[in-house]
């Protein structure tokens, strides 16, 4: 009798939890916020700033540049990219059960490179009106239009008879990157000096790049893609359980399937074109937030918004901060903090990390 | 049991946010102790030098000591090494750049990437670039913008003239020597025994030429992966490297080990050049002495 009492109150216990463990989230995020403004290589702080402000004093040109057109965009960036990978990361590992899938499973990055070394390798050869227009956002758009195609391709070629099998995509999509990789590869051979140097710090992924162009131009994307991805939750919880079972417990699979893709697709494309390669972020944090409150994708995917963003935002702190005035690539920084971390944490909770 | 399992996840997770809070701790200690560390400069130090030959020539101008901060690639005069460095000139940073408070930047082409470029213009502060030079025309030039930007233009003209008869006379001593001009394969990297050798139209190709050399490769452009028969077709007399100092070189009998290098003349006469890769490719104010040092290298005997 007592231990069904234990079981019948098990979920509302967590379900408590994860609801606390979600406004904390949000607290940390908005304390990384502040940070992230707060802190730089130049001598700014947004403290100083809003003394001035109050005071009314009015703020030199260099205050102004440093907190408006770097800062903050970053800032709006990071949130953004950090919150679509981690999103895009726990829909993936929810699709396709599997603890190891992150958004490169469906071949947004493999695409997405693809289309960033067309655009640097090929770019010249576009029709100068073209270039003229696309100016600095050739590449990203490139990217996100080489993700996206790609993504969809897998979704046609794994899916027959509206069906679609996650097996088959699982595979094609190793296939697809592979051939992928190797047209980089012709590319990136006839790649001259300057191409080959802006390829690589494309790979490396960063935030440095942002502006508020690029916000602007991803922010609908990914507020769309991260609000349909959002909504997965109960479709995704049912398909935990299978697809023979969740459908009949009343769970449209297909449309599961669907929208888990295009809202992956759209989110980590425009991600990866605007910011370039960042990894880890998709795998770690939901492996995280399943150890902290339990697999419920209802609570799962916006809780790993908020932590996705606020550890891109810290790592990104970190990376502009560590070898002031020079950079780190932000990938580096990532990996380093939340790597070891995570490693432990695993070694010493084995088992525990199951879906 | 379950609940048991589930508290220690949550332990999991305080611990990652612990370390989280932790790394912030030590970031915020080094935000601090890196802006102590910064040197306290004469008040005139105010330029930003991003590019190794753009920072040669303003030293060689007498201008260094205006140098605030420069750039990863700008490694001579050697004193400049304690100066903040901004990073590699092609993935600055716009709040790096804007934080050594520079009243003006002078870069050599190709700084980046092209969005830290637009935010540092937004800043107002004056951004002078100079051309890339393959050529003693293309250094003479970026002397005179150099000088020009730093407002010292008789130094330049100068030093223009310096530097441009010292490159006359180099490459007409050099051509001299060349009596049976000898075939030179400019080797950049060996990574993973592979060859990546210079084709033409680059730095490295010029300064064999104005070395009274014949670049052993003419059939591509730029630098390139090559096979290893095409190195052997390719017949080079001479080896040409960059000089990565210390033990970080390819010991000579590795270099004339590998499959591609042994099938050469220049493996059965074992010629290697090697030279300090800021000199012999950065086309600034010692080129002259590098076209001197790499025609004694390749033919022997002075002047």
């Amino acid at each position: 009798m007592a231990a069904l009492t234990e079981i019948s109150s098990r979920p509302r216990d967590r379900h408590a939890r994860a609801r606390a463990l979600h406004w904390a989230l949000a607290g940390v995020l908005a304390l990384c916020c502040a940070v992230s403004l707060q802190i730089g290589a130049a001598e700014v702080t947004l403290t100083a700033l809003l003394g001035k402000w109050l005071a009314g004093e009015p703020l030199t040109m260099m205050e102004r540049v440093v907190l408006f057109d770097i800062r903050l965009p970053r800032l709006a960036m990071g949130v953004m990219v950090g919150g679509a990978l981690a999103v895009s990361g726990a829909a993936m590992q929810g699709l396709f059960r599997n603890p190891l899938a992150d958004p490169g499973i469906v071949g947004v990055g493999a695409g997405a490179g693809l289309g960033a070394i067309l655009a640097i390798v090929l770019g010249t050869l576009l029709p100068v009106w073209v270039t003229d227009i696309a100016g600095n956002h050739l590449v990203p758009l490139a990217a996100f239009f080489g993700g996206w195609g790609s993504t969809l391709l897998l979704y046609r070629v794994s899916t027959r008879g509206g069906r679609t099998s996650v097996a088959t995509m699982l595979l094609a999509g190793i296939a697809l990157g592979a051939l992928a990789g190797a047209l980089s590869g012709i590319l990136v051979y006839m790649a001259d000096d300057q191409q080959l140097r802006d390829l690589t710090f494309w790979g490396l992924g960063s935030l440095a790049g942002a502006s508020w162009a690029k916000v602007l131009a991803a922010a609908p994307l990914v507020v769309l893609s991260v609000g349909a991805a959002l909504v997965l939750g109960r479709g995704l919880n049912g398909l935990a359980l299978g697809e023979a079972t969740a459908a009949h417990i009343g769970i449209d699979v297909q449309r599961t399937k669907l929208v888990a893709i295009l809202a992956v697709a759209g989110a980590t494309g425009a991600a990866v074109a605007v910011s370039g390669g960042i990894g880890f972020i998709g795998i770690v944090v939901p492996h995280l937030l399943r150890l902290a409150s339990g697999p419920d994708h209802r609570m799962l995917l916006p809780n790993a918004a908020l932590l996705g963003a606020s550890l891109l935002i810290l790592a990104d702190v970190i990376a502009r901060v560590i070898i002031a005035p020079a950079e780190l690539p932000i990938g580096i920084v990532t990996a380093v903090l939340g790597a070891p971390v995570f490693l432990w944490i695993l070694l010493r909770r084995r088992g525990l990390v199951d879906l | 049991m379950r609940q048991g399992r589930m508290r220690r996840g949550g332990d999991g997770f305080a611990t990652f946010m612990g370390g989280m809070i932790a790394a912030l701790a030590i970031l915020a200690a080094v935000a601090v102790s890196a802006r102590q560390a910064e040197p306290a400069d004469g008040a005139e130090a105010d330029v930003l030098s991003i590019g190794g030959s753009v920072t040669e020539i303003v030293a060689a101008l007498g201008q260094a000591h205006r140098i605030k901060a420069r750039d990863t690639t700008s490694t001579y005069p050697p004193e400049l090494a304690d100066l903040p460095d901004v990073g590699y000139m092609r993935a600055l940073s716009p709040e790096g750049v804007l934080s050594v408070d520079p009243s003006l930047i002078i870069s050599e082409d190709g700084a980046g990437p092209p969005e830290a470029l637009e935010v540092i213009r937004a800043a107002d502060v004056p951004f002078i670039e100079v051309p890339a030079a393959m050529s003693p025309e293309g250094i003479l030039e970026k002397i005179d913008i150099v000088g020009e930007a730093l407002g010292v233009p008789e130094q330049a003209e100068a030093l223009a003239a310096e530097v441009g008869e010292d490159l006359e006379s180099a490459i007409a001593r050099a051509e001299a020597r060349a009596e049976a001009p000898r075939r030179v394969l400019f080797v950049l990297s060996t990574q993973g025994g592979r060859i990546t050798a210079s084709g033409t139209g680059t730095a490295a190709d010029a300064m064999i030429r104005m070395a009274g050399g014949v670049n052993a490769i003419g059939d591509f452009e730029g630098y390139k992966q090559m096979s290893d028969e095409a190195v052997g077709l390719a017949a080079p007399d001479v080896i040409l490297m960059m000089d990565r100092g210390g033990d970080h070189g390819l010991p000579d009998d590795e270099l004339f080990a590998m499959p591609p290098i042994r099938v050469t003349p220049a493996a059965q006469s074992r010629s290697v050049v090697r030279m300090d890769g800021l000199l012999l490719l950065g086309f600034g104010p010692r080129t002259a002495e590098a076209v001197e040092q790499l025609s004694q290298a390749l033919y022997g005997g002075d002047a």
